[in-house]
């Protein structure tokens, strides 16, 4: 009898662009846009903060409500993870972005370190717990939460310290909102649409169909 | 020492692509030989270039067929291979010049007696004669392209990989970016091949030109039968290759006869939050549809007068005044006060990167911004973007990013995007810089068109055919303009006021 | 640092974010030595929030800055808004913290105690401690120099390192084509107008920027292994030392980290963020 060569699942094959890499296998080129990636997210953390002055001042009646614009420092992980789709991409990246932020001038000097390895690895769970092998809208918008609530945490310890818990436990909440709606689904949005440029011709993350 | 070229079916597919971007393709090199590859824009030259030197990425595609340095499939660890490409700014490693150099020797494994002395034998050759710890952000463009050179150069590599290495720089540095190849490759004395589309600062100086079609391999031979074949001409020529001898396009007269419209008087020009003017004392009278061209050396403030011209910076002394009907309507006299809303519409500024203006996620988004907020209605928004579409040749592309077109497609797109509100002025900085000659030919219709509508055209270039296809008037930066401003009074430049 | 024989620096690098006029001790001390006296001082400061330790590292800091051999006033324009966000960061603390001690303000939601502005006053002292060791010593580094000790002395694989120190360089690159895309955007008729315009154009602005820094990335991976990197037995230029310097400048952060902890404990104003009240 003839063998037959039917696709396993010919209707369920995911889109092109969700798919993982060959091979879990660094390139250069895996570092180096990471690295990238980083510098620019830190760079923007940068500007923002500077234009955004005035729009922190609204948050300022209430603080734990900035939590609802704080999800943002935790973008790098969650969009690397998506871009790079290599172990430890979400975590590299957001500590360079922690560091670039550090280098320009933040309030916050070296302990962005310390957040940029806490968010970091938030974010690397969840892309490792799927094996790095699922890459879409869900994965890494739980990214962006779990990277936000490790965020909260450490940011209750180390700079809200003087708060009363209640204020703590809002901040968190708030936080993890804006993790999932900026970091997570944005981060997926934004990466879909670098792919659309054809900037990613290089990674598996820029198939375009 | 060289190694030779061969390849047999070689192609190479992008994954997202059903056709191959190179090839399938015989080609053979012979070892020592110095290469032009020619063709038209699409034709794959830069993949087969990137295949060579073994930096394809390997996700992103797949390669069929056999490709062969020497004998064995390319690979860049062996680092026999040396490559340098277009973009000056993208491949300068680290900051410092010595840095910069020792790179590749450093990943061959040289030991560091041998990388210090290499390093200034090395920089020597290529005409940089800087210390060590010299600044790499310092550079000129065409500096950074002989620093990526000195770093090939001192590996000593068999095969050197060129791909456009002067289509980012002016032509006068590009002679020396030239020179610095050829001594390059006479002291390793390697297998060259190198795309450009200036053909004929190489052609004197290559063994063999190979054209590359649409469908593979032209044709592969001495540069003065591919270029004195009469049959072949018109194929190059259809390729967009700038053949040798060929009669510049019509020169159009430029007309100083008419209205002024924008007047500076001692105007001294720099950069935000520089502490010297780039350019001081400039007196310059643009009027209503004439060209007026501004040439001088690298340094000499051009394009820092162009954005202070297009209202982007404040002047750094003196003033920009715009005169008639470039001013109707609007409350200051100087540029740099308008609201960007008012700007915008009334003077275009191109600007060298055409990246960096694309605001809009398709084509026609991008040419429809200008007139939309210039307050046009629907309709004809819609009939220029068809226009403006029809004529730039993308009708196909209306739904494309204009971030992923090719080169000369971005570079085309950015000056339609600039006239689509049919500004009276529009600013341009060296539009013709890497294009092959049928982008070349578009944008200087692109530039008549616009003049033929009574609008003015300033164009910073180096490009003199350029500036004689638009009959443009020359103004010179440097030199005698470049004059030191004195506190007093009556210093003023000859001018052109009546 | 010890009588320091500064050499001026002979061409500025526009790559550097804060210019560096003159190559002091400091300046040629090891990487690595810079990021722990960095991270000594930043332990002083962090592990208590209050006036007395945060007060001795930026007054120690403030001192040693000329040794840094940096601008000081282009330092100072380009951080001009540290002491606005560590005023912010006081501000929050302000009305935040337990209301302890007499009422100093109470206007609304608004309710101040000498207790709480005492936090806020340390909270502003310890941002600016926390972050001004940081920049300053990282203006110094230069990314080849921290790839030789980072790959030489703490063993660190040398590919991931280089290519991220390599792209590195393209900050400087980044910092100068923003400004670039604000005068494209205002070119292009979209700087201005309302908030919601300018917050469109700005994240316009950020997306060609994200996919700008991508392209030249891959391009400088490419440039990179077309220069035969990630190739075994890769050798180094220079040797990365530490000297007599490098054991000053860490002794040094160290006394001031233990002076900043004694005098806390001493004057009793300590006050632990993990454990204490």
């Amino acid at each position: 009898m003839p063998e037959t060569t039917a696709p396993q699942s010919t209707a369920k094959t995911a889109r092109a662009y969700s798919q993982a890499p060959a091979s879990k296998q660094w390139r250069v080129v895996d570092y180096v846009v990471t690295a990238v990636l980083g510098i620019g997210v830190g760079l923007i953390f940068w500007v923002l903060a500077l234009s955004w002055k005035v729009l922190e001042l609204g948050f300022q009646a209430f603080p734990p409500s900035i939590g609802l614009i704080a999800g943002l420092w935790v973008l790098a992980g969650p969009l690397a993870g998506a871009i790079i789709r290599k172990p430890g991409a979400a975590l590299l990246c957001e500590l360079i972005a922690a560091i670039v932020e550090a280098v320009l001038g933040s309030h916050f000097g070296a302990t962005v370190l310390l957040s940029g390895l806490v968010q970091g690895l938030g974010a690397e769970l969840i892309f490792a717990a799927f094996g790095y092998r699922k890459f879409n809208l869900w994965v890494t918008s739980l990214a962006g939460l779990l990277a936000a609530a490790f965020m909260s945490v450490s940011e209750n310890i180390m700079y809200n310290a003087e708060w009363q818990f209640g204020f703590q436990a809002a901040y968190t909440v708030c936080a993890i909102i804006s993790g999932v709606v900026i970091s997570g689904i944005g981060a997926w949005f934004a990466y879909r649409a670098i792919a659309k440029t054809g900037a990613l011709s290089s990674f598996a993350s820029g198939r375009l169909r | 020492m060289a190694l030779p070229i061969r390849a047999q079916g070689f192609s190479w597919r992008h994954a997202d692509r059903d056709e191959p971007a190179v090839g399938p393709l015989d080609l053979s090199i012979d070892a020592g030989e110095k290469v032009l590859l020619l063709g038209p824009s699409g034709a794959g030259k830069t993949t087969l270039l990137h295949a060579i030197a073994g930096v394809l990425p390997a996700e992103s595609g797949e390669a069929t067929g056999q490709l062969r340095i020497g004998d064995r499939p390319p690979d860049p660890r062996r680092g026999d291979a040396g490559l340098v490409l277009q973009d000056p700014d993208s491949q300068v490693i680290f900051s410092r010049v010595g840095d910069d150099v020792a790179f590749g020797m450093e990943n061959l494994g040289l030991p560091a007696d041998v990388i210090e002395e290499r390093i200034s034998t090395s920089l020597a050759a290529l005409g940089l004669d800087l210390p060590h710890d010299h600044p790499t952000a310092a550079l000129s463009g065409g500096q950074k392209q002989r620093l990526a050179l000195a770093g090939i150069h001192a590996m000593a590599p068999q095969v050197i990989i060129l791909d456009e290495p002067t289509a980012n720089i002016d032509p006068d540095s590009a002679v020396s970016v030239r020179d610095a190849v050829l001594g390059t490759q006479a002291a390793t004395s390697a297998t060259m091949i190198i795309v450009e589309h200036r053909v004929d600062l190489w052609l004197d100086h290559v063994d063999t030109v190979i054209v590359l079609g649409p469908d593979g391999l032209l044709t592969q031979g001495p540069p003065r039968l591919v270029f004195g074949d009469p049959e072949l001409a018109e194929a190059l020529i259809e390729c967009g290759i700038w053949v040798p001898g060929r009669a510049g396009p019509l020169r159009t007269e430029s007309r100083p006869d008419g209205d002024l419209v924008l007047r500076t008087e001692r105007l001294d020009v720099a950069r935000p939050r520089a502490k010297a003017a780039a350019a001081a004392g400039l007196d310059l009278s643009i009027r209503t549809g004439e060209a007026v061209g501004i040439i001088g050396a690298n340094g000499a403030g051009k394009s820092t007068l162009a954005l202070t011209l297009a209202g982007l910076i404040p002047e750094f002394g003196g003033e920009v005044n715009a005169l008639g009907s470039l001013r109707s309507g609007a409350k200051h006299a100087r540029p740099f006060r308008w609201p960007s809303a008012l700007l915008a519409p009334r003077i275009g500024m191109v600007f060298q990167e055409p990246e960096h203006q694309f605001l809009r996620s398709s084509v026609a988004e991008e040419l429809a911004l200008g007139p939309r907020l210039a307050g046009w209605s629907a309709v004809q928004v819609e009939e220029r973007v068809a226009e403006l579409l029809q004529a730039l040749g993308l009708e196909s592309l209306a739904d494309a990013h204009p971030q992923g077109l090719s080169g000369g497609e971005k570079r085309r797109l950015s000056v339609a995007a600039m006239m689509a509100p049919r500004p009276q002025l529009l600013i341009v900085d060296e539009p013709t810089f890497g294009q092959d000659a049928l982008t070349w030919a578009g944008l200087v219709g692109q530039f008549l068109d616009v003049l033929a509508r009574g609008s003015t055209v300033v164009a910073i270039s180096h490009d003199h055919a350029f500036l004689e296809a638009i009959g443009a008037r020359r103004v010179v930066l440097g030199g005698a303009q470049r004059k030191k401003q004195t506190s007093g009074a009556g210093d003023t430049q000859e001018g052109r006021e009546n | 640092m010890s009588a320091p024989t500064p050499s001026p620096v002979a061409v500025h690098d526009p790559g550097q974010l804060i210019p560096l006029v003159r190559r002091t001790a400091l300046v040629r001390c090891n990487p690595l030595t810079k990021i722990a006296v960095a991270l000594i001082l930043m332990v002083g400061t962090l592990l208590s929030i209050d006036v007395v330790s945060a007060g001795v590292v930026l007054g120690f800091c403030l001192f040693a800055l000329p040794a840094t051999g940096l601008d000081l006033r282009a330092a100072l324009k380009r951080l001009w808004f540290l002491p606005l966000g560590a005023l912010l960061a006081a501000w929050g603390t302000a009305i935040l913290a337990e209301k302890t001690g007499e009422v100093v303000i109470d206007v609304g939601p608004i309710l101040m105690t000498t207790g709480s502005l005492e936090a806020a006053t340390a909270i502003f002292l310890r941002a600016l401690a926390l972050a001004i060791p940081l920049i300053v010593l990282a203006s110094t580094i230069d990314p080849r120099d921290l790839a030789d000790a980072l790959v030489q002395r703490l063993r660190l694989p040398e590919v991931v390192v280089v290519s991220v120190l390599a792209a590195s360089r393209l900050l400087g690159l980044l910092v100068s084509e923003w400004q670039t895309l604000a005068m494209a955007r205002r070119a292009r008729g979209i700087a201005g107008g309302s908030i919601v315009r300018r917050t469109r154009s700005l994240f316009a602005g950020i997306f060609v920027l994200l996919v700008q820094s991508i392209r030249r990335g891959t391009t400088l991976a490419m440039a990179m292994e077309g220069r035969a990197f990630g190739r075994p037995g890769r050798t180094w230029r220079r040797a990365s030392t530490f000297g007599s310097d490098d054991r000053l400048a860490v002794v040094v952060s160290l006394a001031v980290c233990a002076l900043a902890i004694v005098a806390a404990h001493m004057l009793g104003t300590w006050n632990p963020i993990v454990g204490g009240n």
